[in-house]
C-alpha cells in the first residue's frame, strides 16, 4: 500500500513540473506577439495625433515637407514616399537580375567546390553592416558616378540603388538558390531523358516550377529595401523637394525619421508626424511580409506528394 | 542541336559572371576599407579615450567597448528568450490559433525596419518606461530586433534532430522535458548557436535604432551603468564620415568601419568553424 | 484463433481502432499476447503492424491528428485509462525501432540513459546495470574496451544490439520491436534472432516483421495483419503449414506482397 501511495504521489510531482515547464516556455513564447503589437499600439497612439492638426490628405497627397518652416510648417510625405519608392524600384532592378542568375549558376551550373567557396562568401555580404556601404556610397561610389554622368553629386537616387541593391542581392540569392536545390531531383531527370539541354531543363522546368518561390525572394529583398535606412540616409543626398529623375537627390522615409527624430522636442506635432510616417513604413511592410509569407506556404505546399 | 548549345554556352557563361560580380563586389569593398583604413589603425587608435577636437590624438576604445558592451546585453536579452520560444513552438505547441498567430508575428517581426524599431524603442523604453536614452534601452531595442532572427534558426535547428532520437527516448519512459534536456538541446546546440551568433553580429552593425534611443557620438568615459549613454562603432562611423569637419575624418571612418567589419567577421567565422566541426561530427 | 489460459495473457487487445488523419488504421483489433514468448505480426506494409504494436507503450499519441478507442489492457488493467501515467508505462514496455537508433552519445550513456531518466545516482550500480544489459543484449564482448566512445561509430547491427540493451536497462516487461531488422544484414540479423530466443525467457516480446521466415524462425506464435484487421492469429507452426485464411496461405505462398 505504501508503495503505490509513493508512485502516485511520485508521478503527480512529475506532472506537475512537466506542465509548469510548458507553462514557463509558452509564456515566453508570446513575448514575440507582445513585441508586434507593441510596435503597432505605440507608433499608432503617437502617430495618429499628427492628424489632429495636419489632415490626411496633406499628410499623404502633400509633396512639401518642411516641419520646421516658421510661419506654416508643412507635413506632406508625397517626397518622401516617392524617394522610398524610387530606391526600392532601382535597386530590385539592379539585384533581381543578378540576383536570380546567381542563384540558378549556383544551384544548377556550379561544381559543389565552387558552391562551398562561394555560397559563405555571399553570407558575408549579407553581414556587412549597412552603414559601412554607406561610407562606401560617400567616398568611392558616388564621386564616380559623378565622375561618369559629369554631375556636381554623385549623392542621389542612382547612387543610392546600387548600395541598396548591393544589400538586397544576398536576400534574393539566398532563397532562390534554396527553393531551386528543394526541387525534386526527378524533374531534373525527366527532363533530361526527354533530351532537354540543361538550359532548356532550368529555363522550361526548373524556374516556372520555382516561380513562386523566387517571387517570394524579391519581396523579402523588396521588404529590405523599403526599411533600409543607413545606407539611403549617408547616399541618397537627402533633399526634400520632390525629386524628378534618378539623378536627383531624394530623401526616403527611413532617411527622414533617422535625420529628424534627434532633433525633435518630444511630443511636438513634428514628433508625432514622424512617428506616424513610420506607422505607413510599419503597415506596408507588413504587407509586404504577409504577401511573401502567403507566397511561401503556397510554394512549399506545391511540391509534397 | 549546335545553336541550341551554343545558347546554353552563353546564358551559363552569363550566369557566372553575374555570381563573380557579386563576389567581386564583396572582395572589393574589404579591399577598399581595409587599403584606406588600415593606416590609422595602430595601438592608439584602438585603446584610447576619444578626442573631439583633435580627432589624431586620441583612439576609437569606447565605441569599440560600447560596441561590445551592446552586444552583450542584446545577447542576454534575445537568446534565452529566443530559445525558449523556439523549444514551445517546435516541442510543445499544438497546432492552435494562438501558436500560428505567434508563427506569423515572428515571421512579420523579422520584416520590420530597424528604423521602426527605433521608434518603438523610443517611445517604450525611453519615454514610456523612462529608461532614458541608455545602453539598457538600446540592448532591449536591439534584443527585439534580433529575437524574431534567433527563434526562426533555433526552430530550424530544432527540426533537424532526426524524430527517431526523441522516440528512442520517450519509448524508455523519458518525459518531454527529460527528451529536450537530454537528446534534443544538446544536438541542435550547434544549429542555435550558429543562428544566435549570426543575429548578434548583425545586430551589431545597426545604427539608426541605437541613434534613438542612447547611443552618443562623444562621450570621455565608458559606460558605467545600463543607465549611462555609450558610443559605438557604427554611429561612431556615420558622424565621422558625415558631421565631422576634421581633414583627417574620411580615414578616421574607414579605420572604425575596418574594425566593426573584423569585429563581425571575427563573430561570423565563428560561426563557420562551429558549422564544420558540427560536419565532421555527423560522418563520425 | 490463440486460446490462452487467461494468467498467461500479458497485453490484451479488446475493440482497438486507430484513426490518424481521418483515414483509419485498424479496425476493431483483438488481440492477445502470451507472456513470455515472442509474439510476430506480419503483413504487407501498409496493413497497421507497426500501428498496432505502437498502441502498446502509446507511442501513437506522439504523433497529432491522432484518435484511437477500445481497450489495451497490460496486465489486465487498460493503459490507456486517464490514471495511467504513460511514463511508468514506458519504463516497464520498452522498444526498439525499425532503424537503429542510439542518441548521440557514448555507447555507456546510451545505455544508462533509461536509469538516469529515473534518477538513479549511485554510479556503481548504473555501471553495474550497463554491463549486465550489453552482456544480455551480446554486445559486451565488442565494446567493453571502448564505452566511452561515440554510439555512432558502431555498425548497424551492433547500435542495434546498443538500442536492445538501451531498453533491457530499465528491466523491461515487455519488449516490443518494430521490424529491427530491416535495416541490416542476414549475419547481423541472425545474431539479433539468436538474442531474441534467449531473452524470450525473462520478457515477452512483440516483434513487428516484414520477413516471414524470420517470423516462422523466431516466433511461437504469428498474427497475420490486412488492412488494419487480424485475419489470421495462431501458433507458427500452425500458420505457416496449415493456414485457414485464403488471404493468409495467399500471403505466406508470396502471391501477395
Amino acid at each position: 500500500m505504501m508503495k503505490y501511495w509513493a508512485r502516485i504521489t511520485r508521478s503527480n510531482y512529475r506532472n506537475i513540473k512537466e506542465k509548469s515547464i510548458e507553462v514557463f516556455f509558452s509564456a515566453i513564447s508570446i513575448t514575440a506577439l507582445l513585441i508586434l503589437i507593441g510596435i503597432f499600439v505605440f507608433l499608432f497612439i503617437t502617430g495618429i495625433q499628427a492628424f489632429s492638426e495636419t489632415s490626411p490628405a496633406e499628410f499623404f497627397l502633400g509633396n512639401d515637407w518642411n516641419p520646421s518652416a516658421y510661419t506654416t510648417p508643412r507635413y506632406g510625405t508625397l517626397g518622401l514616399v516617392t524617394g522610398t519608392l524610387m530606391v526600392t524600384l532601382g535597386s530590385l532592378i539592379i539585384a533581381i537580375p543578378l540576383g536570380i542568375m546567381s542563384a540558378v549558376y549556383l544551384s544548377e551550373i556550379a561544381s559543389p567546390k565552387v558552391r562551398e567557396i562561394v555560397k559563405p562568401v555571399i553570407e558575408m555580404i549579407a553581414s556587412i553592416p549597412s552603414v559601412v556601404l554607406g561610407l562606401i556610397g560617400i567616398l568611392f561610389l558616388s564621386p564616380l558616378i559623378a565622375g561618369i554622368f559629369g554631375l556636381s553629386s554623385g549623392l542621389n537616387a542612382f547612387t543610392s540603388s546600387i548600395i541598396v541593391g548591393i544589400m538586397v542581392l544576398p536576400t534574393i540569392i539566398s532563397i532562390s538558390e534554396d527553393v531551386l536545390t528543394s526541387l525534386p531531383q526527378e524533374f531534373r531527370e525527366a527532363s533530361l531523358a526527354l533530351g532537354a539541354t540543361r538550359w532548356q531543363m532550368i529555363k522550361m522546368t526548373l524556374l516556372p516550377a520555382a516561380l513562386s518561390g523566387i517571387i517570394a525572394s524579391i519581396m523579402l529583398g523588396l521588404g529590405r529595401a523599403v526599411g533600409e535606412t543607413m545606407a539611403v540616409l549617408m547616399v541618397a543626398g537627402n533633399s526634400r523637394a520632390m525629386p524628378r529623375s534618378f539623378f536627383d537627390p531624394i530623401r526616403p522615409m527611413t532617411a527622414n525619421i533617422a535625420i529628424e527624430i534627434k532633433e525633435v522636442v518630444k511630443g511636438s506635432l513634428h514628433y508625432e508626424a514622424l512617428f506616424a510616417i513610420g506607422l505607413v513604413l510599419f503597415v506596408m511592410t507588413f504587407l509586404v511580409n504577409f504577401i511573401s509569407d502567403i507566397i511561401i506556404e503556397r510554394q512549399v505546399g506545391r511540391f509534397k506528394w | 542541336m549546335v545553336n541550341d548549345h551554343l545558347k546554353q554556352e552563353i546564358y551559363f557563361m552569363s550566369f557566372r559572371l553575374a555570381t563573380f560580380l557579386s563576389v567581386a563586389i564583396l572582395l572589393l569593398i574589404l579591399v577598399y576599407v581595409f587599403k584606406e583604413g588600415v593606416g590609422v589603425i595602430d595601438m592608439k587608435f584602438l585603446t584610447s579615450m576619444w578626442s573631439h577636437r583633435d580627432i589624431t590624438s586620441g583612439g576609437i576604445f569606447p565605441a569599440i567597448m560600447g560596441t561590445v558592451f551592446l552586444a552583450l546585453g542584446v545577447s542576454i536579452i534575445s537568446i534565452p528568450t529566443g530559445i525558449c520560444t523556439a523549444i514551445y513552438l517546435n516541442e510543445y505547441a499544438k497546432d492552435t490559433l494562438l501558436t500560428r498567430i505567434i508563427k506569423l508575428a515572428v515571421r512579420n517581426l523579422a520584416g520590420v525596419p530597424s528604423v521602426v524599431y527605433g521608434l518603438f524603442g523610443l517611445s517604450l523604453f525611453v519615454v514610456f518606461l523612462k529608461l532614458g536614452t541608455s545602453l539598457f534601452a538600446a540592448s532591449l531595442t536591439l534584443g527585439c530586433m534580433t529575437l524574431p532572427w534567433i527563434i526562426t534558426t533555433s526552430e530550424e535547428a530544432l527540426k533537424a534532430v532526426p524524430v527517431s532520437f526523441r522516440e528512442g527516448s520517450y519509448a524508455l519512459g523519458a518525459t518531454k522535458w527529460q527528451t529536450i534536456k537530454a537528446v534534443v538541446l544538446p544536438h541542435s546546440l550547434g544549429g542555435i548557436l550558429t543562428g544566435s551568433i549570426l543575429g548578434i553580429s548583425r545586430a551589431m552593425g545597426e545604427t539608426a535604432p541605437i541613434i534613438m534611443v542612447g547611443a552618443t557620438f562623444f562621450m570621455g568615459y565608458l559606460p558605467n551603468s545600463p543607465f549611462d549613454k555609450f558610443m559605438a562603432l557604427p554611429y561612431h562611423l556615420f558622424i565621422l564620415a558625415t558631421q565631422h569637419s576634421s581633414p583627417h575624418a574620411r580615414e578616421y571612418a574607414l579605420g572604425t568601419a575596418l574594425v566593426l567589419i573584423t569585429l563581425v567577421f571575427i563573430l561570423n567565422s565563428g560561426v563557420f568553424a562551429i558549422r564544420y566541426t558540427l560536419r565532421r561530427k555527423k560522418e563520425w | 484463433m490463440v486460446k490462452l489460459e487467461k494468467n498467461n495473457v500479458k497485453v490484451e487487445f479488446r475493440g482497438v481502432n486507430f484513426c490518424y488523419n481521418e483515414e483509419q488504421i485498424l479496425f476493431n483489433v483483438d488481440f492477445k499476447v502470451p507472456s513470455n514468448r515472442i509474439t510476430a505480426l506480419i503483413g504487407p506494409s501498409g496493413c497497421g503492424k507497426s500501428t498496432l504494436i505502437r498502441c502498446i507503450n502509446r507511442m501513437n499519441e506522439v504523433i497529432p491528428m491522432s484518435r484511437m478507442d477500445g481497450q489495451v489492457l497490460y496486465n489486465k488493467e487498460n493503459i490507456y485509462d486517464k490514471h495511467v501515467d504513460v511514463v511508468e508505462l514506458r519504463r516497464r514496455i520498452g522498444m526498439v525501432f525499425q532503424k537503429p537508433n542510439p542518441f548521440p552519445m557514448s555507447i555507456f550513456d546510451n545505455v544508462a540513459y533509461g536509469l538516469r531518466l529515473q534518477n538513479v545516482k549511485d554510479k556503481s550500480m548504473i555501471r553495474e546495470t550497463v554491463k549486465e544489459s550489453l552482456v544480455k543484449a551480446d554486445l559486451w564482448v565488442e565494446v567493453k574496451d571502448r564505452l566511452d566512445l561515440s554510439a555512432f561509430r558502431l555498425s548497424g547491427g551492433q547500435q542495434q544490439r546498443l538500442c536492445i540493451a538501451r531498453a533491457l536497462a530499465v528491466n523491461p516487461d515487455v519488449i516490443l520491436l518494430d521490424e529491427p531488422c530491416s535495416a541490416l544484414d542476414p549475419i547481423a540479423t541472425a545474431r539479433i534472432e539468436s538474442l531474441l530466443k534467449k531473452l524470450k525467457k525473462e520478457e515477452t516480446i512483440v516483434i513487428v516483421t516484414h520477413n516471414m521466415h524470420q517470423a516462422r524462425r523466431i516466433s511461437d506464435y504469428t498474427c497475420y495483419l490486412f488492412g488494419g484487421k487480424i485475419i489470421e492469429y495462431s501458433e507458427t507452426e500452425e500458420i505457416f503449414n496449415n493456414p485457414q485464411n485464403k488471404l493468409t496461405k495467399d500471403y505466406i505462398s508470396g502471391e501477395f506482397g
